[in-house]
C-alpha cells in the first residue's frame, strides 16, 4: 500500500507539460492527497494485491479520518465573500499588488487595446450577455491504464496509454523525485485522449507500488474513476459586451471570463482570453480573465483548451448583432475577419491565414442556402485555434528489402502514423505501402513532445520531412559513389537516383531506392537518417460550422439534423483523417452544447459518473457530419500544413445555440441545452 | 466482483430443490444478466448464489396459443423483437422491448428481467402492465399466476419470496380492433434511461369507440404505475384532441416524480402528459387499422 507519505515533498515549480503548464507540487498532491483531500475522487491510498478482489477487500479495510469541510462547487461559491479558501497559501497573482489574504482566485489576467468607452459610445448596436458552460469531460473511450515494473533496483519501466511518453517520464519522475533516466516509458496503443492524457494520475502510484511489492503492478481506472478523478475541462462564466457600427463593423468588445481550475490553479484561462476576440479586427478591446479553484478534479487539457467556451460567448453575441442589423451572419463576420498582416490581440501579426476563405466556403456551401422545415433553425459559428510547434524527432531506417521504417515518439491518436508514412513516401518517392511508421518509447526513440496542440502532422511531420531529405542526400551520395561521379550530377527523382545528362552519365541506368537499400553495406553501411527540431510557425486554424436543428416544442428536445464543418487545413496530408478530426471535434462540441455536464450533489459528490447519465451523443443522435476542407498553405511548413485537431471543437457550442435561437427566437445562454432547459426557456 | 456460487438447474424440480437449500447470503436469479452482472460488478448486489434460469426448458418457450401468448423468462429481447406475429399483435410491447439498451444488450436482456429488476424507469414494464400480462411464479412451495403490476414493489424490490422466481409471462390474445403502443422520452436516441415512459392498450368497437383501455406510466413514482384514471378517460371516446388533453392532464398529475440528474419533477409531469397524448393517439390509430404491423 502507498499513501502520500511515501512520496517526497516538493517545492512549487512550474513545468511545461504538453500544451499546458503544471506546478509539480500541485501535480504531486493531485496524484495522491497529503494532508488535505480536495475533491471527491481525490486518491488517498493505493493498494496492490494478487487480484482485483483482494485489492478491493483491502481498500475496504482502510480507515481514513476525515474532518469534513464545506465544499466549494461553483465559480460563484468560490468568489463570494467569506467563501471557504481551498489553499491558504494561494494569493491572487496578476493584480497590481499581491493581496495579503489568500483567495480562491489564483490569477487575474488583463489584455486590451484602444479605448473601450469611446468605442462603445460610437456603436450603433451594443449587445451584452452572460454565458455559462458546465464542467465537461473529454470522454475518451479508453480509461487511464498503466503497468509499472520496478523490480530492477531504482529503475522502472512504465507501459501506459498517453499522448506523450516523454511528458509522462518528466512528470512521473518529478513526483517520485527521480532523475528522468531512471524511468523508461513505453506508450501503448491509445483509445483517445483529446488532451486528457497529457498528464499523469496512476503512473507514479504504480511505480511506487511495484517498487514496494517487487512485482509488476497494473492499474486501470474504472469509468467512474475517470470521471471523478481525471481532469475534465473548466466550467465557465463569461460576460461579454460587443458593439458594432451601423455597417456591421465591430468597434468595441469587452469580456470578463471566469474559468474553474478544479482543485489546483491552472485553468485554460489564458488561451480563453487570447481567443475570445481573436478572429475579428476590433480596435477597442478589454479582456479580464480569472483562474479560480473549486473542489472538483483538477482540469486537464481538452481539445483547444479554453477556446470553445469563449467562442460560445463571442459567436452568440455576433449572431445577435447580425440579427439586430438584419445582416447575414457570414457577411458580418467577413466584414470583420482577421487576415494576413493584421496584428493578433496576443501579439504577433498573422501570416497567411484562411479565415476569410473559410467563411466564403461556408457561404457558398449548399447547406447554407438549403430550405429549412418546420421547427427547424440554422446556426453559424466560427472558431480559432493557435496550434503549436514544439519539439520532435524522427528517424528513418532503410531495410535491405527496400522498405523504410519511420520511428517517432508521437503516439498515434488520429492516424498520425499514416500521415508520417505518407510524408516519408512522398519525400523518398516510394510507395506508401513500403513505409512502416512506428511509435517508439523514451529509450529507443528521440525526444518528442506530446501528441497535442494539433502539432503532430505539422511538427513531427516536419521532422520526418527533414529526416527523409537527409536520407535522400545519403542515397544520392551512394549512387554518386557507385557511379564514380560528382554528387552534383546525381538527382533524386521518382524514388531513384538519376544521373544528370552530360558526358558518360547518359549511359548509366538510374539506381532505385530498393537497389540502393540492398547494396547499402557495400556503399558505406546501413542507411539511416534522423532529424530533430523545435518547429516554428505553427499556422493558426480557422473553422466555420453550419448547424441545422429541429426542436420538439412540446418536449424541448433539440435534434441536430444537418451539420457541416468547414476548415482551413493548410494542406490535408491524409484527407479522410482530416475529415475525421473535423467530424470528431464537431461531435464533441455538439455533446457539450446539448447534454453533457457534471452533476454534483450538495456534498460535492458527482451524481452522473458514467456514460449512462453523462450524456455524450451516440451515433443515432447525429446526422452524418459533412466536411469541407479549405487549403490556404501555412507559409512556415514545406507542404503548407496547419494543425487541424482542435479548431473543430470551437464553433459547435455557438453553432448549436445560434440554430436553436433561429428555430425558437429564444437566446439560451446557459449550456447544456438539455430538453428540460429548452422546454423551460420556451415556456418563458 | 465478490466470489459467488453459480447454479444452472435444467429442470424446474431441480431449481425448486436448490432454492430450498439454505445459502450463506442472498440468492439472485440470473436471466440475461444485463442488470444483475452490472450491479454485481459495481458492488450494488453481492449475492452468495446466482441461479441461472436459462437452462430451464420452460424459460425458452415463446408460444402463441389460442388462449394466450407465453413468453419464457429466458427469451432474449432480440428474439421477441424479430417475432413477426408478436410484433403484429403487440406492437407496443415489442416497441418497448426494442428500446432496451442496444442491439448487443438485446441479445441477452429479457422482459422478465426488466420486470424483476423493478426499476421505476423500466421500459417494457408499462407496456406489459397495459397489456394485462401475468407472471407465472414458481417457488419452493408451488406455483401461481400473478398480475405483472403486483410484482414490483419499490426500486429494486419485488413481491417475490426469496425462494420464488418467474418462469414465464402470459399475454392475453389481442382482440380484433385492439392495439397497444409505448413511447418513452430520453435526451438521447438510445442507451438512455426514460425520463418518463407511457404504455397504453386500447380495444375499439365497430363504431370506433374505445371499449376497454389500460395505461401505465414509468419514472414518475418508485414503481411503474398502472394508470386507471388515465384509461377511464379514454373509454367510450374516439380519442379526439379534447379527450387526449384530459388524459394527458391526468397523467401529469400522477405519481410523485423526482427532481434528479434525469429531469426535474415539473418537467417529468409535463412529459408524462405529452407522451400520454401521443401514445393514446398511436394506439387508437393502430387499433382502427388492425393487422398493420408496427
Ligand atoms: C447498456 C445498457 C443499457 C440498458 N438500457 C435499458 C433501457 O433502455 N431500458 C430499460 O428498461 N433497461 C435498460 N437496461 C437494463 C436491462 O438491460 C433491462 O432491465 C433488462 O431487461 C434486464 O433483463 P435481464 O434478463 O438482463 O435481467 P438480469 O440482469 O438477469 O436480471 C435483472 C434482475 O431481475 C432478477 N430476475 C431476472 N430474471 C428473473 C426471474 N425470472 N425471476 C425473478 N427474478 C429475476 C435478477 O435477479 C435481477 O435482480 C440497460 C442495461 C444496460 C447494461
Amino acid at each position: 500500500m502507498v499513501t502520500g507519505a511515501d512520496f517526497p515533498q516538493l517545492a512549487s515549480a512550474v513545468e511545461e507539460a504538453g500544451e499546458s503548464q503544471i506546478d509539480v507540487w500541485d501535480l504531486a498532491r493531485n496524484v495522491i492527497a497529503r494532508d488535505k483531500v480536495y475533491y471527491h475522487g481525490h486518491p488517498v491510498a493505493a493498494v496492490a494485491a494478487v487480484s482485483n478482489e483482494v485489492a478491493q477487500a483491502a481498500l475496504g479495510k482502510i480507515r481514513v479520518d476525515y474532518e469534513p469541510l464545506p465544499p466549494v462547487m461553483s465559480l460563484d461559491a468560490a468568489i463570494k465573500d467569506g467563501a471557504p479558501v481551498l489553499h491558504d497559501d494561494q494569493f491572487t497573482q496578476g493584480l497590481e499588488e499581491t493581496p495579503k489574504q489568500p483567495s480562491n482566485v489564483a490569477t487575474v489576467i488583463r489584455l486590451g487595446q484602444g479605448d473601450l468607452q469611446s468605442g462603445f459610445a460610437d456603436a450603433a448596436v451594443v449587445v451584452e450577455r452572460e454565458f455559462t458552460t458546465p464542467t465537461v469531460h473529454q470522454g475518451y473511450i479508453e480509461p487511464h491504464a498503466v503497468v509499472a515494473d520496478c523490480r530492477e533496483n531504482d529503475r522502472a519501466t512504465l507501459w501506459c496509454c498517453t499522448q506523450g511518453p516523454f511528458v509522462v517520464r518528466t512528470l512521473t519522475t518529478k513526483v517520485l523525485g527521480w532523475d528522468v533516466s531512471r524511468l523508461k516509458v513505453v506508450p501503448s496503443e491509445i483509445g483517445g485522449g483529446f488532451g486528457g492524457k497529457t498528464t499523469v494520475y496512476l503512473e507514479p502510484l504504480a511505480v511506487m507500488l511495484s517498487r514496494k511489492a517487487d512485482r509488476p503492478v497494473k492499474m486501470v481506472m474504472s469509468r467512474d474513476e475517470v470521471f471523478r478523478a481525471s481532469g475534465p475541462t473548466s466550467a465557465s462564466r463569461i460576460r461579454i459586451k460587443m458593439g458594432a457600427d451601423a455597417d456591421g463593423r465591430l468597434i468595441a468588445a469587452e469580456a470578463d471570463l471566469k474559468y474553474e481550475a478544479g482543485a489546483f490553479k491552472g485553468s485554460p484561462i489564458m488561451p480563453g482570453c487570447m481567443c475570445v476576440f481573436v478572429s475579428y479586427q476590433i480596435p477597442n478591446i478589454g479582456i479580464t480573465g480569472y483562474d479560480i479553484v473549486v473542489n472538483k478534479p483538477k482540469v486537464a487539457a481538452y481539445r483547444a483548451p479554453g477556446a470553445p467556451m469563449a467562442a460560445f460567448a463571442t459567436e452568440s453575441v455576433i449572431d445577435e448583432i447580425a440579427r439586430r442589423l438584419e445582416m447575414d451572419p457570414i457577411e458580418l463576420r467577413l466584414k470583420n475577419a482577421v487576415h494576413e498582416g493584421v496584428r493578433a490581440i496576443y501579439g504577433p501579426k498573422f501570416p497567411a491565414i484562411g479565415f476569410v476563405q473559410t467563411l466564403e466556403a461556408a457561404r457558398a456551401h449548399p447547406h447554407y442556402s438549403a430550405p429549412l422545415g418546420p421547427n427547424q433553425g440554422r446556426g453559424v459559428a466560427a472558431g480559432f485555434w493557435f496550434n503549436v510547434g514544439m519539439s520532435s524527432t524522427a528517424t528513418i531506417n532503410v531495410q535491405e528489402d527496400g522498405t523504410a521504417t519511420v520511428i517517432t515518439a508521437s503516439p498515434d491518436i488520429g492516424g498520425s502514423r499514416a500521415s508520417m508514412a505518407l510524408i516519408a513516401a512522398e519525400e523518398l518517392g516510394i510507395d506508401y505501402e513500403r513505409v512502416n511508421a512506428l511509435v517508439g518509447d523514451t529509450e529507443s526513440a528521440g525526444y518528442c513532445d506530446v501528441t497535442g496542440g494539433s502539432r503532430t502532422t505539422f511538427a513531427t511531420g516536419m521532422a520526418v520531412i527533414q529526416a527523409a531529405r537527409g536520407l535522400v542526400d545519403q542515397l544520392k551520395a551512394r549512387a554518386a559513389k557507385k557511379w564514380g561521379v560528382d554528387l552534383e550530377l546525381v538527382e533524386w527523382r521518382d524514388g531513384a537516383a538519376v544521373p544528370l545528362d552530360g558526358g558518360t552519365q547518359g549511359e548509366l541506368a538510374p539506381l532505385s531506392f530498393t537497389e540502393l537499400a540492398r547494396s547499402a553495406a557495400h556503399t558505406g553501411g546501413p542507411l539511416s537518417s534522423s532529424a530533430s527540431l523545435t518547429a516554428q510557425g505553427a499556422g493558426a486554424g480557422f473553422g466555420v460550422h453550419l448547424c441545422d436543428v429541429e426542436i420538439d416544442p412540446e418536449t424541448g428536445k433539440v435534434d441536430v439534423v444537418r451539420y457541416t464543418a468547414i476548415q482551413d487545413a493548410g494542406k490535408a496530408v491524409h484527407r479522410s483523417y482530416v475529415e475525421g478530426q473535423l467530424q470528431g471535434g464537431a461531435v464533441q462540441g455538439i455533446g457539450w452544447a446539448l447534454n453533457e455536464e457534471y452533476v454534483y450533489d450538495d456534498a460535492g459528490v458527482m451524481q452522473n459518473a458514467g456514460f449512462l447519465d453523462y450524456r455524450m451523443p451516440v451515433a443515432l443522435d447525429l446526422p452524418m457530419i459533412d466536411t469541407a476542407i479549405v487549403e490556404v498553405p501555412n507559409p512556415s511548413h514545406p507542404y503548407g500544413v496547419r494543425g487541424v485537431g482542435e479548431t473543430p471543437i470551437v464553433p459547435p457550442l455557438a453553432a448549436v445555440g445560434n440554430a436553436v435561437f433561429d428555430a425558437t427566437q429564444v437566446r439560451f445562454c446557459d449550456l447544456p441545452l438539455s430538453p428540460s432547459r429548452v422546454f423551460e426557456g420556451l415556456s418563458g | 466482483m465478490q466470489p459467488f456460487e453459480y447454479l444452472a438447474p435444467t429442470t424446474l424440480a431441480e431449481a425448486r430443490e436448490l432454492l430450498k437449500t439454505p445459502a450463506s447470503g442472498e440468492t439472485r436469479i440470473l436471466a440475461g444478466g444485463t442488470d444483475l452482472i452490472v450491479q454485481m460488478r459495481g458492488g450494488a448486489r453481492q449475492p452468495a448464489r446466482v441461479l441461472d434460469i436459462k437452462w430451464l426448458p420452460e424459460s425458452q418457450r415463446l408460444q402463441l396459443d389460442t388462449d394466450a401468448i407465453y413468453i419464457g423468462a429466458g427469451v432474449p429481447a432480440a428474439v421477441l423483437c424479430e417475432h413477426p406475429e408478436l410484433r403484429t399483435e403487440y406492437p407496443g410491447v415489442v416497441e418497448a422491448i426494442e428500446l432496451i439498451g442496444s442491439m448487443q444488450v438485446q441479445g441477452r436482456a429479457t422482459a422478465v428481467g426488466n420486470l424483476c429488476n423493478a426499476s421505476p424507469a423500466a421500459d417494457s414494464v408499462p407496456a406489459l402492465f397495459a397489456a394485462g400480462a401475468a407472471a407465472r411464479v414458481v417457488g419452493a412451495a408451488g406455483e401461481r399466476w400473478v398480475p405483472v403490476e403486483d410484482i414490483p414493489t419499490g426500486p429494486g424490490k419485488t413481491s417475490l419470496a426469496a425462494d420464488e422466481f418467474v418462469i414465464e409471462l402470459k399475454l392475453p390474445r389481442m382482440p380484433a380492433r385492439a392495439a397497444d403502443a409505448y413511447q418513452r422520452f430520453t435526451p438521447r436516441a438510445e442507451m438512455d434511461i426514460a425520463v418518463v415512459g407511457v404504455g397504453i392498450c386500447l380495444s375499439l368497437d365497430n363504431a370506433g369507440l374505445v371499449t376497454a383501455a389500460r395505461a401505465a406510466i414509468c419514472a414518475v413514482a418508485p414503481t411503474v404505475l398502472l394508470a386507471p384514471e388515465v384509461a377511464e378517460v379514454l373509454v367510450g371516446t374516439r380519442c379526439d384532441a379534447a379527450v387526449l388533453e384530459e388524459a394527458g392532464a391526468r397523467a401529469s398529475a400522477m405519481g410523485n416524480p423526482l427532481t434528479d440528474k434525469r429531469g426535474t419533477s415539473t418537467f417529468r409531469r409535463h412529459i408524462a402528459g405529452v407522451l400520454t397524448q401521443r401514445v393514446a393517439g398511436v394506439a387508437y390509430q393502430r387499433a382502427s387499422q388492425p393487422g398493420v404491423a408496427a
